[in-house]
């Protein structure tokens, strides 16, 4: 017989993430809650989630270098980029969907969104790709290097060149969205962005070059390990089974 | 520096559409799902009552009879129907910051407790100019809420920005009508936990 457990989430710890309003970036003044948020008792809601619902992916949705389906490979500096997925004992997370989405080799996104940057479009390159966790919690995509590009946030701004995750997680309250920078970006401690998290964290952000990873004659490698929420010390209770 | 603990959060910028919330994400429903067939309607606004209009709204919920598909709820009493996998994504629109979603009320799910909490749609809102994800819960007005746990928690004041308004003229589905709201004597609560 199957058991219900609830197991409890970690704490949230203040200095692990960036505070909802930081004025430097100005869109988050308006954007980001006024009141304290309330804390609540976790149930099955919070510790449940979806992250484990994705099945129906094909190896080719993980290499943006070709999922155009142009059958020309994109244009620019060909990276990989892997690491693996972890909670924050250490424990691989499996199966887990990983999506990303980023700006070309010009930074360019291929959006219907207007933008006044004259950087060209890539036929064969759509920016968008995904891909499951492996046993190990390994997730490894092929892509190009991105672009920075400028942003109306303040005169002459600059985004560093930068990745888009999204994970799930295996509960509502390990959902992520975030970005990977690389080691070296000039750019990074210019960007309040990256500077909206607390200068003690802001590394866990950054893509550290691998000549491991790297592929003789074929592409530069680039790995950057993913913490998710993980549970309490004392992890769960069950829950009986009869309602 | 500390390398090691909990990934960072950041924004999901202005593009996340080309990933996330493609045409179709905010339809959880399949033909053979049971339970009553319900629409949630929804308008986000920032906190100068301007809509966003590029706002990721995410919902997670359980099925009509109560359970979440996830390997942690095993009341293996209640059906789990195929079709149905709990989770939906909307952009709200770039021309007035409404979003929608059509879906089965949630039936009651257990708190630790012992008590069934009243029927609710877990929310995360994401977007450009939010770094970090906002949690809420959308729950019904023509439900009974007021031995739920987590609305307990909640100034009295307050909780109506969580309940979603049943709209009579509808029928089939039936239409709940919410908004999401950052700043003023209304704003929406958020949860941490």
């Amino acid at each position: 017989m199957d058991e219900t457990v609830l197991r409890h989430l970690a704490p949230l710890r203040a200095d692990d993430h960036p505070p909802f309003r930081y004025p430097d970036y100005r869109s988050t003044v308006a954007r980001s809650p006024e009141k304290d948020p309330v804390k609540i008792v976790q149930t099955l809601s919070e510790t449940t989630g979806p992250g484990l619902v994705f099945s129906d992916l094909s190896e080719e949705d993980a290499d943006l270098t070709t999922n155009a389906g142009t059958g020309s490979p994109a244009i620019g500096e060909r990276i990989i980029v892997t690491g693996r997925v972890t909670d924050e004992d250490g424990r691989a997370i499996p199966d887990t969907l990983v999506e990303v989405w980023q700006a070309n080799a010009s930074g360019r996104y291929v959006h219907w969104r207007e933008t006044e940057f004259p950087a060209p479009l890539d036929p064969n390159f759509i920016g968008v790709g995904q891909c499951l966790t492996s046993e190990d919690g390994t997730y490894r995509f092929t892509t190009v290097k991105p672009g920075p590009y400028p942003w109306g946030n303040h005169p002459n701004a600059w985004r560093p060149a930068h990745i888009h995750f999204s994970l799930l997680g295996p509960s509502w309250g390990s959902r992520l969205v975030t970005q990977l920078y690389f080691e070296g970006d000039p750019l990074l401690s210019l960007d309040p962005i990256f500077n909206s998290v607390p200068e003690e964290t802001r590394g866990r952000l950054i893509a550290r070059y691998d000549h491991d990873v790297s592929i003789e004659n074929w592409a530069l490698g680039w790995r950057w390990d993913i913490v998710l929420r993980g549970h309490a010390a004392t992890p769960f209770d069950s829950m009986e089974d009869d309602r | 520096m500390s390398q090691s603990g909990p990934t960072p959060s950041q924004t999901a910028g202005p593009y996340f559409s080309m990933r996330l919330a493609a045409a179709g994400d905010e339809i959880l429903v399949a033909d053979g799902v049971g339970g009553e067939r319900i629409r949630i309607e929804g308008v986000l606004l920032d906190g100068a009552g301007e809509p966003i209009e590029d706002g990721l709204i995410e919902i997670w919920q359980a099925n009509a009879g109560g359970r979440y598909r996830h390997p942690d709820d095993g009341r293996t009493s209640i059906d789990l129907e195929e079709g149905f996998t709990g989770f939906g994504r909307a952009q709200t629109s770039f021309a007035d910051g409404t979003f929608r979603f059509d879906t089965v009320k949630p039936g009651r799910v257990p708190d630790p407790e012992g008590e069934l909490q009243a029927p609710h749609v877990n929310v995360i809102i994401q977007g450009r100019g939010m770094l970090r994800p906002c949690y809420t819960r959308i729950y019904f007005s023509d439900e009974e809420n007021a031995h739920d746990l987590t609305l307990g928690l909640v100034p009295e004041e307050r909780r109506h920005t969580l309940i979603a308004r049943r709209d009579e003229s509808f029928t089939e589905p039936a239409v709940y009508r919410i908004t999401l709201r950052f700043h003023g004597p209304d704003e929406t609560v958020f949860f941490e936990f």
